[in-house]
Order: C-alpha cells, then structure tokens, then sequence
C-alpha cells in the first residue's frame, strides 16, 4: 500500500522539486552553448580592456600633456564614526571640481582607495588651491573645513594628494601632500 | 543522485559566499595611480579598475628607467591584483595565464601561494577540479601565518572577519576532492574543518555528502541530520539547514521511511525559502499514513501561497484529491473547479510572458538600471510594463547557468556603452584637433623664423661666454694683466705702442722729452693694469657669475620654448593615424560585440521561455487531471447525493408501506363499510398516489 503510493506521489513529487537539474529545463541550451559564449565574452572584454587603456593614453597625451598636466587625489583614512558627504576643490578661485560621495565610494577610500578628483592643465609657477569638505558624524553632527594649499608646477605633470583624516568625527582635518 | 546534486550547488553556494573576496592586499601606498585602482576594486567596479591598472602597467613598461617610477613599488601586487581583478571580472582565462605568471621561482613565497590558491579558484570556477588540486598543490608551507593574515583579504579591508589561508585552501581541496570522486580525502580535510566557525554549516554539509558518497551512508546521514538540528540565526545557514532538512526529508520518502521523513519536514521554516516544498511534502507524508485530514493542515498553508509557485499548484490538485478521499466530493468538486481556473489563468499569463520575451521586452529589462540597484529587482521586474511573469522564472534566473549568462549580457551592455562612447569622443578629439591645427600651423612658421634668429645668437652668445670662462680659467694659471685692461687703458697703449714703433724706427723724429714722456705714460698704463689685474679679475669672476645666472634663464626660457614649441605641434601632429586605427579596433569590436551580445540575448530569451514553456506544459497537464477529477467528484458528488435521496425515499416508501397497511386495515374496514356502500372508493385514489411515488424512484434510479 505504502509502496504504491510512494510511487504514485512520492516519485513524481520527488522529481519534480528535486531532480530536475536546470540545465534540463532549457533543453534547447546545452553546456556547450554557454561555454563558447562565454569564451566569447571573455575574448571580447579582452579586446575592449585592451583599446580602453590605448584610448585612455592617447586621451591623456591629448587633453592633458605633460608640462601643463596638474591632477588632484582625494584620500580619506578609515574612520567609522565621520561620513564624508561632498568635497569641493577651488583652483586660483575657480571651482575645478565637486564631488558628492556615495556609499560605496565612502567604503573604498575608508579601505585605503584613493580618487582623482580632477585632472586639468595650468601654467608653470604658483596656483592658489582650495579644498573643502562636508560631512558628519554618525549621531547627525555636520562639519565643513576648508584649506588652501600653493601647488607650484613645473615642468613636469602635477600630482597633489588631498587627505581628510582625524582621530574623530568632529576632529576631521585636511591636509596636501606634493607628491 | 539526489545528494550528488546538491553537492554541486553547495559547493557552488559555498564558493560564491566565501571566495567573493580579492586578494588585494593591504600596503603603503606609494603611487597615487594604483591607489585609484584600488578605489574602483573596492567599489567592484572591475572594469574601471581593470582599465586603469592595465593602463598604468603598460605605461610603466614602456619606461627607460621603470625603476624610478613609484608604480615600481607596487609592480608585483599590480600584476597579481591583475589576475584577481580579472578573475571578478569573469576574465578566467585571461586570469589564469595573469596568476600563472606570478608563480614563477624567485618570488615572495607568501604572493606565490596567495597566487596558487586564486589560481585554484579560477580551475574550480571553471569545473576543473583535476587542475584546482594541481594548483592547490603548488601552495608550499607557509613561512609564517601571521603575513596572510595581515596582508591576505579585500574583506580585512572591509572590516569583516579575516580568514585564515590555511582554512580556505583544505576547504577548496576537500570541494575538489568531493569533485573528483576521492570522498576518502575529502571527508578526512572536512573532519579536521569541522570546528571551522566561518565554515561550520557548510563543512558538515559538504561532510555529510562526502560520507553517503564514499559509502558511509549511515555516518553521512548523521553529520547532516546534526546540521539539520543546528541553531543558527544567519540566513544563509538557515536557508542552508532547511534545504538539508528538505533534501533528508525527500530521501527518507524515496526510502519509505514515513516517520523520519515527517519529522525533517516538520524542521524546515514555514517562512523560508524551501517552505513550500516542506508543506508539499508533509501532505503527502500524512497521505501515505492515511491521514488525509492532517495532509490538509499544511496543504491548506500552502493553497493559500502564491499561485505561480510549482508547489503550490501542485497542491491546488492535492487539496481536493484529499477532500474527495474524505468523501467531501462537493468540497473537491470546488476546489478542482477553482484549481482549473486558476490554472487557465496561469497558461494565460505564461502565453502572455512568452509573447513578451520574444518581443525582447525580457532583455530589455533585464538591462534595466534599476537591476543594479534594487535587490529584489528579478521579482519586481514583473511590475514593470511588459515584462514576464519573473515569479515562473526566479528558480531559473536564480541557476548558475542562467545568472553567468545574465552577467555576460549586462557586461557586454556595458562595453557597448564603453565603446559607444569612444567613437563619440573620437569623433570630438579630431574636431578639436583640426581646430588646434587651423590655429597653430599659420603661427608657427613665423615664430618659426623668429626662433632661428634667436637661436644663432643665443649659440653665439654662449660661445662667447665659454671662451671668457676658459680665458679667467687660464689666466689663474699664467696671469695676462693686459686681457683685463679698460678700452681707455688699450687704446692707450695702442698710441704709446704708435710712439714706441715711431721711436724704434727714426727716434730723430721725436724729441728727448716726447719720447720720455712716452716711456712714463707706457710705465704708468702697465702699473694701472698690473697693480689692479687681482681686483679686475676677482671682477671679472664674478661678471661671470652673474653671467652664468643670466644664461641659466636665458636656457629655461630656451626649453620652455622648445617645449612649447614642441606641444605646440604635438597638440595636433600625429593623432590622425593612430586615431583611425583606434576607430577601426573599436569598430570591429563593435560589430564582434553587437552578434555576440545578440546571440547571448537569445540563449537567455530561450532559457527562460524553455522554462515558461515547461511550466506551461505542466499546467497543461494539470488541467487535464483536473478536468477529469473535477468529471469524477461530480460523478462521486452526485452519487453520494442520488444515494442520501434514495435512502431518503426508500425511507419514505417504507413509511408509505406502513401507512398502506394502516390504510389497507382500514380499506377492508371501508370495504366492509362499502359492501354496505358501494357508493365510495378511496382506494383507486390511494393506488394512484402509489404508482406515481414508484415512477419517481424509477426516475431517480434510471438517472
């Protein structure tokens, strides 16, 4: 009695919720399929990562050549308790850029990323840059600084890193390493 | 063959859940670029990532003098973070060649077993378990453990519970092994995991199959059966025990094993996601104890849930196939009849979705920007207009298959878009090109000229000094007064030495005082040289000096111009040709991409509509049985029914028997009465009556 009716119910039942593997479902899709495809993908990413990086150094080359190139970094240690919302950055009196922070963005320069903020081109000699954040504790406290920093350019590319750091939320500071 | 399926996605489960992480490791930055690399892995933006670190590499090879540039300090980690970053990017291929570099001898002994245990993952991603042991056996004993740990995870950087590299390698050995068919192995590495705290559920998961697989069936079912007891509160592990229990349940009822069965059921949530299965189940559990009224109890939980769901319509024809066992025939006629049209309404709604896929509205929102934000978008997907029915799909779009093929579809949106956009900023850069050009070319013959000019006389000038500078140099050494006379002082001596000549060659023509005078002019010019050479030359070093400061300006405002100069060409000069080979590359990309992405469109349009189509069938199917249960109950309703009414009548007719006898005692009491009046006849009235009563029955029976 039992037995018939494990094979009545029981073996159906048990089929259909367990057995069935999904690649069986799709029957016009085999393995194979998703395979080449895959490899396909892959091939085309390659090609497409590779052009990236020719395009990005030919724009680079372009828009930004060396002797006037000057390219700002934004770094912010980890610090649980501050959340930085937005960052702007004046050069000679000109907002050159201004940044408000997603959730994600926060995590990786809490991890130890660092963002370029701006890349633009100035002359040879001194340039009167300005930064400035806003952001807040975690208890709802909102805090701004700002700083201002000579980059002196040369002949060579510029780079200057921003950092927002602190020992607390309230005590967050910001200062420019000439790199 | 149950638990073999379960293994593998287990094993997958595991894998996605514990090896999400990089091996990006945690260093003092020391170039700004590789920290923005780092900004966009951690974001797991890995294209962006990916781009910049191949970018940088590529230019710090190019490089005369690559060791002065600060990328140098991070040359070994950016070559391994390639083969990770390329690994999260589904790049296997390409990852393994990128970590298979790093394996080489004469590096740091800790990067080149990091190296071999992402190198092993690749392998097992790509169902290689052969060659996932063969790199998990490169891994040499580790120098010293604290290093991984400190400089191991992406995930210490995210502040979550380091793990240990030990751990993650046997626990990859032993999937291997399971994967490989050498549970010996792999039982014996997961015994030693099994107070791992990270891995625990998944441990004695992949134990108890490991056991049934190599034959240990009774131990197997143990480890799981204590897993399936375990108290947890994460979701994953929950879900994880459920589906243990699920899966014990179902193995217990393959082996009639009623009582076990129940009692794994009976373990599964009633909220989580293998609940509908557990009710499922435990209906039929108490059907084959011939409790068709406690099968009722979660079957009628579950005729309640989702009607989309495969076990709840499964119990849309159990519920009244119970009903009609418990003799409720007009219950089960009910309920098959709703079950019919809930399931014409269901073949409906999968025509309708199946009509959407092939429309390619499937794809289209499958692409939707909302899919990256909203976490449950695969079950919202079906709010928006013209979408499918994603409930009948969630267990398919859910499978490994059809979630890499999904990712493959979404990337290769984003390289279209990636792609699009350099052929529009192409096009930009040659605008501005021509636009610099149209400026520059008319300028620059003139400065051109200029410059010449300039040059020559700058070259001369700088000759000039050269030979002072080599005079002073030389007078130091054999003093020549005369060199540093004043113009007054040498034309002087140029008329006294007029005098002297005039004196040597006719001293008649001069007098006696002339030519004296001439000897002490001649004396006091030499002494005014001569005594004052020191204090001329000290002034002449130090002309030189100022000299020297004048001609350093003079060549930084010579190279600034060069340089300009040569920006100045370069702002226009030798783009044209690489920007059309650029374009063409992008170009055939473009057409590569666009068959490609067309092609892995169509696999999953054909995944899901294989999928609604077998869902479909099977309604199908179910309408059918329904049709004919719900034919059968009517037949057994109206039985039960045409039964209670002739019981009722023949009820009735032995009243009416009885009521004929009384009647009949009284007939022969009229009919005595009768004989005494034959003007009466109650009877023939009383047989009427009779007969109709008795073709009624007729009726009802002949029905």
């Amino acid at each position: 009695m039992l037995k018939n009716l494990f094979a009545r119910f029981f073996i159906p039942v048990f089929l259909l919720v367990n057995t069935i593997p999904l690649s069986l479902y799709a029957a016009e899709v085999t393995q194979e399929q998703i395979k080449g495809l895959d490899e396909q993908v892959q091939d085309i990413k390659k090609d497409v990562l590779d052009l990236t990086s020719e395009l990005s150094r030919l724009e680079e080359k372009l828009l930004f050549p060396s002797n006037t190139q000057v390219s700002l970094f934004v770094s912010a240690a980890a610090d649980e308790g501050f959340v930085l919302d937005s960052v702007q950055i004046k050069m000679n009196n000109k907002v050159v850029a201004h940044h408000l922070y997603t959730f994600k963005e926060i995590e990786a320069l809490r991890a130890g990323g660092v963002q370029r903020i701006y890349t633009g081109n100035i002359k040879t000699g001194d340039h009167q840059l300005v930064a400035s954040f806003i952001g807040r504790s975690k208890s709802g406290n909102e805090y701004q600084r700002s700083e201002n920093f000579t980059v002196t350019k040369a002949v060579g590319p510029k780079f200057v890193e921003i950092q927002i750091s602190g020992n607390s939320s309230s005590d967050q500071n910001i200062s420019f390493k000439d790199w | 063959m149950l638990f073999r399926n379960t293994l593998i996605l287990s094993a997958l489960l595991c894998s996605t859940s514990l090896y999400a992480a990089s091996g990006l490791k945690d260093v003092e930055l020391r170039d700004l670029y590789f920290g923005e690399v780092l900004y966009y892995a951690y974001q797991d933006l890995h294209f962006d990532a990916l781009a910049r670190l191949d970018t940088e590499l590529s230019q710090y090879y190019e490089l005369d003098e690559s060791g002065l540039d600060p990328f140098h300090k991070h040359l070994t980690q950016a070559e391994f973070s390639v083969g990770e970053l390329e690994m999260q990017y589904r790049m296997n291929q390409r990852a393994g060649r990128a970590i298979q570099a790093v394996l080489g001898e004469g590096i740091d002994l800790a990067i080149r077993n990091q190296a071999a245990l992402a190198l092993a993952r690749v392998f097992y991603k790509k169902n290689d378990p052969q060659s996932t042991l063969y790199a998990l056996d490169l891994i040499r004993d580790e120098p010293d453990k604290s290093r991984y740990q400190e400089k191991y995870s992406l995930d210490i950087l995210r502040g979550k519970e380091p793990e240990t590299f030990k751990t993650d390698v046997a626990y990859l050995k032993a999937l291997a092994s399971i994967d490989t068919g050498q549970f010996a192995q792999a039982v014996e590495i997961l015994q030693g995991l099994k107070k791992e705290k990270t891995l625990k559920g998944y441990v004695l998961y992949n134990l108890g199959i490991a056991l049934i697989q190599s034959g240990n069936e009774k131990e197997g079912l143990l480890v799981l059966d204590e897993l399936g007891k375990m108290e947890l509160s994460d979701n994953g592990l929950l879900a994880l025990k459920d589906k243990t229990n699920l899966k014990l349940a179902y193995y217990y009822v393959d082996n009639a094993n009623v009582k076990k069965a129940k009692i794994h059921f009976e373990r599964v949530r009633i909220d989580g996601p293998f609940s509908n299965k557990a009710l499922l189940g435990a209906g039929w559990v108490a059907v084959a104890e011939g409790r068709f009224d406690r099968a009722l109890v979660p079957w009628s939980i579950l005729h309640e849930r989702a009607e989309t769901n495969h076990s709840v319509q499964e119990v849309l024809m159990a519920v009244p196939y119970a009903y009609g066992k418990l003799n409720a025939h007009g219950n089960a006629a009910n309920l098959y009849s709703h079950a019919m049209d809930v399931f014409a309404e269901e073949v409906g709604s999968l025509d309708d979705s199946i009509k959407t896929i092939r429309k390619g509205k499937f794809l289209n929102a499958l692409l939707d920007e909302k899919s990256s934000k909203d976490k449950n978008w695969v079950v919202n997907l079906r709010e928006l207009p013209d979408t499918p029915e994603t409930r009948y799909i969630l267990e398919l779009m859910a499978s490994h298959d059809f979630q890499q093929s999904y990712k493959n579809y979404k990337d290769l949106a984003e390289l279209r878009h990636h792609i699009d956009k350099w052929l529009e900023d192409l096009r930009v850069y040659e605008e501005m090109i021509e636009i610099r050009r149209a400026y520059q070319e008319p300028l620059l013959p003139v400065v051109e000229e200029k410059f010449i000019k300039l040059d020559a006389r700058i070259k001369l000038r700088l000759e000039q000094r050269e030979n002072l500078a080599t005079k002073l140099k030389n007078m130091l050494i054999a003093p020549r007064p005369e060199y540093l006379a004043t113009s007054t002082e040498r034309q002087a001596l140029d008329v006294i030495a007029a005098f002297e000549e005039k004196m040597a060659t006719d001293p008649a023509q001069l007098s006696q005082d002339v030519q004296q005078r001439v000897k002490r002019l001649r004396g006091l010019v030499t002494w005014q040289v001569r005594s004052e050479y020191d204090q001329r030359l000290t002034d002449a070093y130090n002309n030189l000096i100022s000299l020297d400061e004048i001609i350093q300006q003079l060549k930084i405002r010579y190279n600034s111009f060069i340089r300009t100069r040569q920006a100045a060409t370069q702002s226009y000069e030798g783009y044209t040709i690489p920007i059309r080979q650029l374009r063409t590359r992008l170009f055939a990309a473009q057409r590569t991409l666009k068959g490609v992405m067309a092609k892995q469109g169509r696999l999953l349009e054909t995944m899901a509509i294989n999928e609604l189509d077998r869902r479909r069938k099977r309604l199908e199917e179910y309408q059918i049985k329904a049709r004919f249960a719900l034919a059968e109950s009517y037949d057994r309703a109206t039985k039960a029914q045409l039964d209670e009414e002739i019981a009722r009548q023949t009820g009735a007719a032995l009243e009416a028997d009885k009521q004929t006898d009384v009647i009949e005692e009284k007939a022969a009491e009229v009919e005595q009465a009768v004989e005494e009046n034959p003007q009466d006849d109650p009877a023939a009235e009383s047989d009427d009556s009779a007969d109709s009563k008795s073709s009624f029955k007729q009726k009802l029976l002949a029905r």
